[in-house]
């Protein structure tokens, strides 16, 4: 239980900086360190039982059927990383607080920065491994809001954007990696993975799941070649490198890669991949930190540098490397945390971080001077330090390696090149800024900086110092219990202290520290020869190939896609063909086992008028009023097919549908063009068209035949069979529609409802030209409307209402319902539009068609809440049956109501997109005739 | 009757296919008005063909399969809503592009000289 408050506890002061903004910069940065503060203390009091060995777990269902628990445990590797993850954040936060302008804005970075604290402390404590990525691709996306805090500079944005695409996308890898050891290992738990390794090493995955896990890892921890991210990086405010780029973020790849050393370690595999990989930045970063200006680069470069010692200790197999790792996991974030500390004072005071104008400033802050350079010789690895003690161990363990056979002599050989060059970066750091002369032109004058600006640097160098004086007391449980949960066996017998004798380690260090010395007073004319290669910005080869990627698609995209429609909807008919057509080359027989339907001559007439009807549509397209003659054939012979075969609430539907369709298109018809060429396309497209048409419809014609003659298993015996008992109608399809699949159709009518507002929109404030005559120049009629129109449709009103109630009404039992009755009842009001006119209307029937979809919707929600008070599940139907004198026994259902929104909402959509466009009509004309 | 009403799916299917094809927009509708026919009578038919069979309980011995209606019945409406949507939005594009191309330009020509032009943009 104590673990989850350590996370939830700087989870909830996510908004502690947020709710204090306004309370002075102080008050907000007390109320910031308070959660922080709280969760170490939960922490530290977990101390004994960590270092005894035990785990704290807690662990609550979240979503069981994909494995996704939310799960968090705590265990000596999962301790170390809090310890560092909240003390280093607790100093950090008071770092800032003198770190930040006046201008900058204190609750962002604050919120920002426990953000990131949450997802970091998320990654450690995390047991699930679906859960884990999740707060690794948080504090991706932390770290990016904390890089480009000072959004208004163009290199913090650059290099945010950088950051966030390189980790994303080791994130993303990372994911498949995860998501594969969760399908191996047959659950998501870290613990019980940890405990599998034999099965993910012997499995057929592990390769491509190394390369995934180790790609995700590389990116985040800064590893060649992907290290290219973290200098620029360092566009952010030296608090934020100071954490996350040097303390925690980046450690999380090395934490992940001690998390599942039991799991994927012990393999040539992995030793090679990860001791290569670490050797190579630990080189790279070391070289190239020599030849930085910017005192940021260079312990960036540095950083790299470290971390990729980090891998190589955790690359070489041997137990005792992995706690060489850990322990230099310890050492690294704490001088290195104090010396960005350090930089940052430097920069806040001086103005500048060039170490060329930078110099001599011993004479102007010698507490800060001292303190950076006791940090810059733990870099180093000088005896007394923290940084020798792990620095002698991985030496120590290079000599003990055989990763490269008969050549592994160069592992040793290489890392004392790469502590020779640390040395001489690190004498870099101390000889140039502090002394060497006087500084050159900085913009300030530099000064101490304020008191307690400086007690996070002095707290962690004694550290260092405390550390590197006596090991096994400062850190030896603390180290035992960690290197425990990174190997998940006994721990070997491993001895903290200075002095070991005269070996070959020491002569290594000795050896490092005299060829530093060297590389740093010969350091010109290295600096020459470096001068002679072109310097790579890292930033313009990204931006570069990323702009360079975004053309490319945007090349094929306006291939495949050049606007026109025509030729969009071409190729994807082309698809749709292809796919539909390439499975019925399989199918052996297209006719199946059903017995079928002898067919008689009216069925063959019917289809006869149809087909020629829809060739006549065709025909006739640019003709227009002949077109819908032919169309209106087609529906009224495919609402008769419905009546035919078994199904009269789809021919009712069809038939009222095909009424208000014409009559929209004859007012469509007004607006658009009246004169069109008879070949819209040349000849060549025609056939094209054809022919792509043709191939279409005998292919879905085929499915068609294919299917009918094929035997039916369906799931609506269900429907049968519970239609009456459960749903209280005889008519299956309504109660279908109102009972089973209700919240389908509740979806139904809403789209309906949309697309009416949508047209309603789409008519506002349109600017329609009115054609005076019709295409033959004849003007047209004066005359507004029939009488002899009016009086029939005006007494046919109450009938036509009459019926659409008996549909309505008998729609549970018979065919009918809230759909039919609903257009029926629209097209008897339309009727009346069209032999009266818009005003006649609006003064006799006043409804704000909007307004009746909306009560049609929310009656029907309403309908479906409305069961939830009965304890039954949304949209559940009761009935009951009543008995009333003269009327007889009747029966009332719930389902009646909902039918009742589904009927206005039809309604609504329906008079909603005919009266508005007949609308335009009307009020055009007015003005044509007053002219 | 199986076959006879595979191939009115058939010809509707081509024709509204050859209508959607066309460079105006009154065809188009057209084509998708027959393509919708088309489409709810392939999936009414994915509950067979029975005659006097229909759902109501109590009326028939062999009932149909009331599920495929119900689904077709709102497509119908749906159906409705839709083609009354692509009408209203040639009517608009028809007042303020001028024209009643799908393309909103004249001709094919019209469409491949700016692609052309926007190509040369690009690569200077």
């Amino acid at each position: 239980m104590n673990v989850l408050w350590i996370l939830l506890l700087p989870m909830l002061g996510i908004m502690a900086p947020l709710i204090t903004a306004r309370m002075g910069r102080t008050a907000c940065a007390w109320a910031t360190a308070i959660a922080p503060f709280a969760a170490l203390v939960i922490l530290l009091r977990q101390t004994p039982k960590i270092f005894a060995g035990e785990v704290d777990t807690w662990w609550q269902e979240w979503i069981p059927s994909l494995g996704l628990n939310l799960s968090l445990h705590l265990d000596g590797l999962a301790y170390l990383f809090a310890l560092l993850i909240l003390g280093i954040g607790l100093l950090v936060i008071l770092y800032a607080r003198y770190y930040l302008s006046e201008r900058d804005s204190m609750p962002q970075f604050y919120a920002s920065l426990i953000f990131f604290m949450t997802a970091m402390l998320g990654v450690v404590l995390s047991n699930n491994l679906i859960q884990l990525w999740l707060f690794w691709e948080l504090t991706s996306i932390s770290s990016f809001l904390l890089i480009s805090y000072w959004s208004y500079r163009s290199d913090a944005r650059k290099g945010a954007r950088m950051a966030l695409a390189v980790t994303g996308a080791g994130g993303l890898a990372l994911l498949a990696a995860l998501l594969l050891i969760g399908h191996v290992a047959g659950t998501y738990e870290l613990r019980e993975v940890l405990a599998m390794g034999d099965t993910l090493r012997f499995s057929d995955y592990y390769p491509i799941i190394l390369v995934l896990f180790l790609l995700g890892t590389f990116t985040k921890s800064a590893q060649f070649p992907f290290h290219f991210w973290l200098p620029h990086a360092m566009a952010a405010p030296t608090p934020v490198s100071s954490y996350l780029h040097s303390a925690t973020m980046v450690k999380a790849g090395v934490f992940l890669m001690a998390r599942f050393y039991p799991v994927l370690a012990d393999t040539d595999f992995w030793f090679i991949a990860v001791s290569l990989t670490g050797m190579a930045t630990l080189l790279v970063g070391a070289y190239t930190a020599l030849f930085k200006h910017d005192l940021k680069g260079l312990l960036a470069y540095s950083t790299i540098s470290h971390l990729g010692l980090i891998t190589l200790l955790l690359g070489l197999g041997s137990d005792l490397a992995a706690v060489a790792a850990v322990f230099h996991i310890i050492n690294h974030a704490v001088f290195k945390a104090s010396l960005f500390m350090a930089a940052g004072i430097i920069d806040h005071e001086s103005g500048t971080r060039d170490m060329r104008k930078l110099n001599g400033l011993w004479n102007y802050m010698p507490i800060t001077a001292t303190l950076a350079m006791v940090a810059a010789a733990s870099m180093a690895g000088v005896p007394l330090l923290n940084g020798f003690l792990s620095k002698e161990m991985m030496f120590a363990e290079t000599l003990r390696q055989d990763t490269l056979g008969a050549l592994s002599w160069w592992i040793p050989l290489l890392a004392t090149i790469g502590g020779a060059l640390a040395v001489a970066y690190s004498l870099r750091f101390m000889h140039d800024v502090f002394f060497n002369g006087e500084p050159i032109d900085l913009p300030k004058t530099p000064h101490e900086p304020p008191r307690y600006m400086r007690v996070p640097v002095e707290v962690l160098v004694v550290l260092c110092l405390l550390v590197g004086i006596f090991p096994q007391f400062m850190v030896g449980d603390l180290l035992n219990a960690a290197s425990g949960a990174v190997l998940q066996r006994p721990v070997p017998e491993f001895s903290l202290s200075i002095w070991h004798g005269f070996n070959v380690p020491l002569a290594m260090s000795a050896a490092a520290v005299t060829c530093g010395a060297l590389i740093y007073i010969n350091r010109r004319h290295l600096f020459q020869f470096q001068g002679q290669f072109r310097e790579l910005d890292a930033k313009l080869i990204f931006e570069g190939a990323v702009q360079q990627l975004v053309q490319r698609m945007t090349a094929v995209h306006e291939w495949i896609e050049n606007g026109s429609l025509q030729r969009a909807m071409f190729l994807m008919l082309l698809l749709a063909l292809a796919m539909m057509a390439s499975p019925l080359f399989s199918m052996l027989a297209v006719e199946g086992l059903r017995p079928q339907i002898p067919t008689n001559w009216v069925v063959t007439f019917c289809t006869g008028l149809l087909i020629v009807s829809t060739i006549l549509t065709v025909w006739w397209s640019h003709r227009r009023l002949r077109a819908l003659l032919a169309l209106s054939v087609v529906g009224l012979i495919v609402s008769i097919a419905f009546a035919y075969f078994s199904a009269p609430d789809l021919a009712l539907t069809q038939l009222s549908v095909e009424v208000v369709t014409i009559l929209l298109f004859l007012l469509a018809l007004f607006f658009l063009p009246q004169h069109s060429p008879a070949l819209d396309s040349s000849l060549r497209v025609i056939v094209r068209d054809l022919g792509v048409a043709t191939l279409f419809g005998s292919v879905v014609g085929t499915i068609c035949y294919a299917m009918l003659t094929r035997p039916l298993t369906s799931i609506s015996d269900f429907f049968l069979a519970n239609s009456k008992t459960g749903g209280g109608g005889t008519n299956v399809v309504n109660v279908i529609l109102v009972d089973f699949r209700g919240f389908d159709t509740l979806g139904e009518i809403t789209v309906l409802g949309i697309a009416a507002l949508g047209i309603y929109k789409l008519l506002a404030r349109i600017a329609l030209a009115m054609p005076s005559a019709d295409s033959n120049g004849i003007p047209w009629s004066k005359e507004r409307r029939s009488v002899l129109l009016a009086l029939v449709s005006q007494s046919l009103l109450p009938l036509a209402l009459l019926v659409s109630m008996y549909i309505f009404l008998r729609g549970h039992n018979m065919p009918g319902g809230g759909f039919i009755a609903g257009l029926i009842t629209a097209i008897a009001l339309i009727q009346q539009y069209v032999a009266h006119g818009v005003e006649w209307m609006k003064e006799r029937m006043p409804i704000n068609y909007q307004a009746l979809i909306a009560s049609g919707l929310c009656i029907a929600i309403l309908s479906g809440v409305g069961s939830w008070f009965f304890g039954h599940n949304f949209l559940k139907t009761w009935y009951d049956y009543f008995y009333l004198p003269g009327v007889g026994k009747f029966e009332l259902a719930s389902a009646m109501v909902f039918d009742l929104g589904v009927y206005l909402t039809v309604i609504g959509a329906t008079l909603l997109i005919l009266a508005n466009l007949g609308k335009m009509t009307t009020s055009e004309r007015l003005r044509a005739g007053d002219q | 009757m199986e076959f006879s009403f595979a191939i009115a799916v058939g010809f509707l299917t081509a024709a509204g296919v050859f209508l959607m094809l066309r460079g105006q927009t009154f065809p188009v509708i057209l084509g998708l008005t027959l393509l919708s026919y088309a489409t709810n009578l392939f999936l009414f038919a994915s509950g067979r063909l029975v005659i006097n069979g229909a759902a109501i309980l109590g009326s028939s011995e062999n009932y149909t399969d009331p599920l495929p209606q119900a689904l077709v019945l709102t497509a119908i409406v749906i159906g409705f809503a839709m083609t009354a949507f692509v009408i209203i939005l040639a009517i608009r594009a028809r007042t303020d592009l001028g024209n009643d191309q799908v393309d909103g330009r004249e001709s094919a020509l019209d469409i491949s000289a700016e692609y052309k032009s926007r190509k040369e943009r690009r690569e200077s």
